[in-house]
């Protein structure tokens, strides 16, 4: 029947794939956001360039110091993590007493020169960055091509988002981050230390940025811009789903990639705006967002 | 980290002096100056509670010696340590408890998360054995929804959570507020055996017939400083004029 | 000792009283204008007159409707190519090609506002950004914008079909008296019982709702305002350059108008106009570092939300003790 449109499953399905791997990382920064929006109560703009810098950690770690893509994965969101921590504790901490406008201004600030930094070194053109041999190849379903390191990404963000969702519904530590998250001075009026719970809050949100970005390396070219754009899609996405809930920005940010790659297939011309347009359609029936409380 | 040794020898040494020593304490919320200078005395085991009618300063009071308030002055001394100039996450470890006004209970936790959240501060708190045996209704909903207590429970809630953490002064901000008599009484009953297994407690109140049942002493706090200081058998001999005193 | 644990500031007060002060101020900046084409290139002083109308237009927004807007770049852009494009393809004459792009970012700025209104906050600031982004995606497919190479070679046509405006001294006349005239507009706004209004909104919204005002309505009304005004600059700056381009809709428009207005002091009346010039003169020094200059307007950025968040003006105000 597709062909009818003229549209193959192949690529019906290469697109829904395609949208599946852009939400899955609509889901994992938009985690990161929620999270961190949660217990510091600032929109984190440097969280592109935390995404960038993931990605820029893969590329330095193979060409600079040979070492490969598992390492990377382990380290490079890992550094960029302890870069945030430094980020919060020297400037971000200094704007808890005042208006969180400034805490946007600062991070938009810091945002800035991060990509200015490597833009100046590494240039706009995207840099390569090998696909590891193992996820090499790809195989054919008879209804699609599946790209092995595609199947890869989509597990692995699965199993991160899981993996975040049980940390912050069922462990201890995401008790007190759920209680500070509600009210933080008396969290610590019973002895817990907020201050390093905002830090290290502040350090996971850019840990899952730069996890994205070393999961995306292999499949986008890694260049200095590659965050901005999708930061700003991912606002629209966090406007969306509401960040009331773990699960529910989770849910939305693969939901709107699919949105988006069904976009692709049937209105191409609109697949850079349709998720905006559905912002729009979400401001005007729920403001709260679909998963949000009471703004 | 004291041990049980240090914490016995603290006892004895400071059973001369008050446990709590308020002093000249002034406050703000933003420009707006709350108190104005309020001083008190709590001795190891008493059960003291600040009246006054609302807005008098009060809720202010408690929070104003953790730390709770955006601007404070004067000195609150507790076992020889200057409160103030102390960051709030030091100060539970010292052996304070905190049971705010309206509970203070977080939807977003069980009531066991709730209930597990303060950490252990001292040696001696209650095993959770125990709590379940002084507030049973606490052991059937322990993985509802903090949210979904009825006030009394969250009222046992939030004294429990103190309870287990080994904290032996307490600041008990209006506790029996919004509730039910029959509640009213189940807390009461709980405050008097706290007090009789020999607790340090501050407790903020309207309801003076509450006060009267376990407090050795109050102090009526007007417009920000202590206005009255009456011991419990002048509560209890002239409620109804101290009521009336209160409700102008 | 005093122990000031929890503060939490809001931005700063903006100051609604007049002052003799400010006449003097406004006559001194028109002696300036008056005499800069002979200190300065038109040209420069031309870029400096029309982004301090955006940057004004800008913070009556943010300084004094406390809405922190991140998508203003829509409104310039659009007012440019609308005015570019009505002026080179439909032949109108420069005040029509003004109005035309006016009237465009009139439009979009109530549908904008209207949609983000409904949230508050950092969730405005999202919303406007990302309806902002879509404006830029729409810019960049649509034909009559040129894409990447804009709308270039834009007529600077004859004022109301009689006074020749492509001699660049009677060009920067007209935007002399824009840049004037809007600064007394929006001078006018803020210190009506409309600006006094938006003040108590901005400072208690609650209180104001108790009072009976419609506070949606009043945070609308300014929005539209302010989206009105940008367009009037992005207009003129079409017809004033005679190019429309991507530039003037992506977001780091947005991102620069945001620093100027902070670096010449939010919620003071003559910052905006410090701050853009601060700004225009920067880009212009710094033009050759490329990618430099973002790195510099970053680290502006964060220098002057840690230490500096009164801005030039604003210091210059508490240092004097007068509302500037």
């Amino acid at each position: 029947m597709l062909e009818l449109i003229g549209i193959s499953t192949y690529s019906l399905f290469g697109q829904l794939l395609v949208g599946l791997i852009n939400g899955a990382f609509y889901a994992i920064l938009s985690l990161g956001l929620a999270v961190i929006f949660g217990l510091l109560n600032i929109i984190n703009f440097t969280h592109g360039a935390q995404y960038m810098m993931g990605a820029f950690a893969a590329w330095m770690m193979l060409n600079y110091l040979g070492m490969g893509y598992w390492p990377a994965l382990v380290a490079g969101p890992v550094i960029v993590a302890l870069t945030g921590i430094a980020i919060e504790r020297s400037m971000i901490s200094k704007l808890y007493r005042v208006d969180h406008l400034y805490g946007l201004l600062l991070t938009f600030g810091i945002g800035l020169i991060i990509t200015g930094i490597f833009r100046n070194y590494y240039g706009s053109a995207g840099l390569p960055y090998p696909v590891p041999d193992v996820f090499q190849g790809g195989i054919d379903l008879g209804f699609m091509y599946l790209p092995v390191y595609r199947l890869w990404v989509i597990c692995a963000s699965a199993l991160i988002c899981l993996a975040t969702w049980l940390v912050i519904e069922k462990t201890k530590l995401g008790a007190y981050l759920r209680a500070a998250t509600e009210n933080p001075s008396l969290v610590e009026a019973f002895g817990i230390n907020v201050p390093r719970l905002m830090t290290l809050t502040y350090g996971f949100g850019a840990w899952l940025a730069a996890m994205a970005g070393v999961l995306a390396a292999p499949m986008y070219s890694v260049n200095p811009n590659m965050g901005i754009d999708l930061l700003i899609v991912v606002f629209a996405v966090v406007v969306i789903g509401g960040m009331g809930s773990i699960a529910g920005a989770i849910v939305t940010g693969f939901a709107l990639g699919l949105i988006e790659g069904l976009t692709k297939v049937f209105y191409p011309e609109a697949s850079s705006t349709v998720i905006f347009v559905v912002m729009a359609i979400v401001l005007l029936v729920r403001p709260a967002g679909l998963f949000g409380k009471v703004a | 980290m004291t041990t049980i040794d240090d914490y016995t020898e603290e006892a004895r040494q400071l059973d001369k002096e008050p446990a709590m020593s308020v002093e000249g304490l002034e406050a703000w919320y933003g420009e707006s100056h709350v108190l104005h200078g309020l001083s008190f005395d709590i001795r190891e085991g008493e059960v003291v509670s600040l009246l006054g009618r609302n807005g008098a300063g009060k809720t202010t009071t408690l929070k104003s010696l953790l730390g709770l308030v955006e601007k404070r002055k004067g000195s609150v001394v507790y076992r020889g340590q200057q409160l103030i100039g102390m960051p709030l996450r030091k100060i539970a470890p010292l052996g304070i408890g905190y049971v705010p006004e309206e509970r203070g209970i977080f939807s977003g936790l069980t009531v066991k998360e709730n209930l597990l959240l303060p950490p252990e501060v001292r040696p001696g708190g209650m095993s959770l054995d125990q709590i379940y045996e002084l507030f049973p209704n606490l052991r059937q909903r322990l993985s509802s929804q903090g949210s979904k207590l009825s006030g009394g429970e969250q009222q046992m809630l939030a004294i429990a959570r103190i309870l287990r953490t080994g904290a032996r002064f307490i600041l008990m901000d209006e506790p029996s507020e919004g509730l039910a008599p029959v509640i009213i009484e189940q807390i009461g009953e709980t405050v008097k055996r706290l007090k009789n297994e020999g607790f340090t407690i501050i407790l903020v109140e309207q309801n003076l017939q509450f006060a009267s049942d376990f407090a050795d002493r109050h102090y009526i706090i007007e417009q920000g400083t202590v206005a009255e200081e009456i011991s419990n058998s002048e509560l209890v001999n002239d409620m109804e004029k101290v009521r009336s005193y209160l409700s102008v | 000792m005093t122990e000031v644990s929890q503060t939490t500031t809001a931005l700063p007060h903006a100051d609604t009283d007049t002052d003799p002060l400010h006449y003097w101020i406004m006559a001194g900046i028109a002696a300036l204008v008056i005499a800069a084409p002979f200190l300065v290139y038109p040209f420069f002083a031309m870029q400096i007159m029309l982004f301090a109308v955006f940057a004004l237009a800008f913070n009556l927004l943010l300084g004094f409707g406390g809405l922190l807007s991140f998508g203003h770049a829509a409104f310039l852009g659009w007012s440019s190519y609308v005015a570019a494009h009505s002026a080179k393809v439909f032949g109108f004459t420069p005040e029509l090609a003004i109005f035309a792009g006016t009237a465009t970012a009139m439009v979009l700025g109530a549908v904008f506002g209207w949609l983000a209104i409904r949230r508050q906050g950092i969730y405005f600031a999202m919303i406007t950004l990302a309806l902002a982004q879509m404006a830029y995606f729409v810019a960049l497919q649509a034909e009559f914008t040129g894409g990447e190479d804009g709308i270039q070679g834009v007529p600077r046509g004859e004022l109301f079909g009689l006074i020749d405006l492509d001699s660049d001294m009677t060009m920067y006349w007209l935007v002399a008296l824009v840049f004037l005239g809007s600064m007394a507009f929006i001078y006018r706004v803020i210190h009506s019982p409309f600006g006094q209004v938006l003040q108590a909104i901005r400072e208690n919204e609650t209180r104001a709702t108790s009072l009976g005002y419609e506070t949606a309505r009043y945070k609308l009304i300014v929005f539209v305002l302010s989206a009105t005004l940008s367009g009037l600059a992005g207009s003129t700056k079409a017809i004033a350059f005679q190019i429309a381009s991507l530039t003037d809709v992506h977001w780091a428009m947005s991102g620069e108008v945001v620093l100027m207005t902070l670096v010449g002091g939010m919620g003071t009346v003559f910052g905006p106009i410090v701050g853009a010039s601060v700004m225009v003169v920067m880009q212009n020094t710094l033009a050759h570092l490329g990618a430099w200059i973002v790195i510099v307007q970053g680290t502006i950025f964060v220098v002057v939300v840690l230490v500096f968040r009164e801005g030039i003006v604003g210091m210059l105000s508490k240092w004097l003790k007068r509302s500037l």
